[in-house]
């Protein structure tokens, strides 16, 4: 056990510090973050409700089209139909972001936390049984319930990988930073290009929370939700006599 | 013992219902478009335009300039495509020949100039992406008169900090005026070698539907600051007395002035 994971309560039933205060305002810095950024992004998209790839707009032949309207009011910031209104937040809040996922990927890197969710060999081996485990609802407990296993390890480190992408993907979007940075452009092979792999990316951390917020319901929501807010997760012994 | 217990129960039950109502009351009662909000939120385009200029800054960065093969076969007009201005419809049945640009303000010689004076100033041609702000993106050829070379001739005083384009198209219907187009830029932009005031689009006479006789071009910013059908050039020392004084006409609707994003 980690010096982290300090031992505050020796019972059948263990409270452990599983969160430090860091990661646990980041979640919430982020959680925030990320719904006003999808919807205002979802508001910019809806102004032009289509994606090309390359470095301009096909208009007879787009990759994906929601003409005429794209998403409904409901999932928008703000509701109305409102461009500009929509970049105000998605620009604020894509700052904010920035800012927050700084100072989060720093800690996680400068201080090694990173270790936890790099998978090891065996690991990867395990991937079959952990989709097993997780398809019947089993999950650990004890001290297992503390480790990440392989198939979250994989999917903490790709929502963490999606990020930047992400973010240099919006970046390309700008004509400014395509002309500080001509290399941006090429990156992604055209400004539409990285407007396309903006909206997939999106998409790809939507499934991310779907399923996380899922797990977290699946998994003991009070515990999980009570853990990310103090810090102190409950842990319940196997086989094991109070 | 047991009264006491039920109170704290009942204590934390009213307390959670009055914080899920203050959160609901929250969700439902924010105004996403409210001015406290916008005055929130705008505070990051100054961040942007910042950082975005210090970026820019020590290279003089220019805009990507693309190859003729990746002109795009259809260029989206946007915004006004055909102004119903009467003055703007004369003009155009004479084939622009009588019109003039003309260039004042806070300037030390004021200018009037033709089509052909303009293409007898230093031009550049460019093969750039116009991207819009509503997520759209076309190549196209520009020619044009650099901005700079036309204010160096009218010689701009020193107190001048924009370069206010006023336009020929009405956009929205107002009786006040104020649907009028324009347009301002500062000065980093207006003597940036790529800001030219394009007469001429993919080799032809600039088309009406893309501003004819004389449009803007801000290569590294978004289309609604590339004014169309150009009329008159000010240096000016503010923008807050023009239109609703936020700088342009989508500027006016919410939009930011500083377009790099």
């Amino acid at each position: 056990m980690s010096a982290a994971e300090r031992l505050l309560r020796p019972a059948a039933r263990r409270v452990v510090l599983r969160h430090s205060a860091l990661t646990r305002i980041c979640h919430w810095i982020n959680a925030i973050c990320f719904f006003a950024l999808l919807m205002s992004g979802l508001q910019i998209f809806n102004a032009h409700p289509a994606l090309n790839f390359g470095q301009t707009t096909d208009f007879t032949k787009p990759l994906l089209s929601l003409a005429p309207n794209g998403f409904p009011a409901w999932a928008t910031l703000p509701e109305v139909q409102d461009l500009a209104v929509g970049r105000r937040w998605h620009f604020f809040f894509a700052w904010a972001l920035v800012v927050n996922g700084a100072v989060y990927l720093g800690d996680l890197l400068l201080r090694g936390r990173i270790r936890r969710l790099w998978p090891s060999a065996s690991d990867l081996k395990s991937i079959p049984r952990a989709i097993m485990e997780h398809a019947r609802l089993r999950f650990p407990k004890g001290d297992e319930s503390l480790r990440y296993n392989v198939l979250q390890k994989l999917a903490y480190l790709g929502a963490i990988a999606a990020f930047p992408l992400l973010i240099l993907a919006g970046l390309t979007m700008s004509p400014a930073m395509d002309s500080a940075f001509p290399w941006l452009v090429d990156l992604f092979g055209g400004r539409q290009s990285a407007r396309a792999v903006h909206f997939l990316l999106a998409s790809f951390l939507v499934a991310f929370v779907v399923v996380h917020l899922a797990m977290v319901v699946l998994s003991g929501p009070v515990n999980n939700i009570v853990s990310m807010i103090t810090g102190r997760y409950r842990i319940e012994e196997e086989g094991h006599e109070a | 013992m047991k009264r006491e217990t039920k109170l704290t129960r009942r204590e934390t039950l009213l307390k959670l219902i009055a914080g899920g109502g203050a959160l609901s009351l929250a969700g439902c009662g924010l105004d996403a478009r409210s001015p406290a909000a916008l005055a929130v939120l705008e505070t990051a385009e100054a961040l942007t335009r910042t950082v975005q200029r210090a970026l820019l800054a020590p290279r003089q960065a220019l805009a990507r300039e693309y190859r003729p093969e990746d002109i795009s076969s259809y260029f989206r007009p946007n915004g006004s495509t055909a102004p119903d201005d009467p003055n703007y419809q004369d003009a155009l049945a004479a084939n622009f020949a009588d019109w003039r640009l003309e260039v004042g303000g806070l300037v030390e010689n004021e200018l009037k100039l033709s089509l052909a004076d303009l293409r007898a100033l230093p031009s550049r041609t460019q093969i750039t992406r116009h991207d819009c702000v509503e997520g759209w993106s076309c190549i196209a050829e520009w020619k044009g008169a650099r901005l700079a070379s036309v204010l160096a001739a009218a010689r701009p005083k020193p107190a001048a900090r924009f370069i206010a384009l006023y336009c020929a198209d009405t956009l929205e219907q107002s009786l006040d005026g104020d649907g009028q187009y324009y347009e301002t830029i500062d000065l980093v932009d207006a003597a940036h070698p790529q800001t030219i005031l394009a007469y001429e689009m993919n080799g032809a006479p600039l088309p009406v539907e893309h501003g004819a006789p004389l449009r803007l071009r801000v290569e590294r910013q978004l289309g609604y600051k590339m004014a169309k059908y150009v009329m008159r050039i000010e240096a000016i020392d503010s923008f807050a007395a023009l239109g609703r004084g936020r700088g342009g006409f989508w500027e006016d609707r919410g939009y930011e002035w500083y377009a790099g994003i």
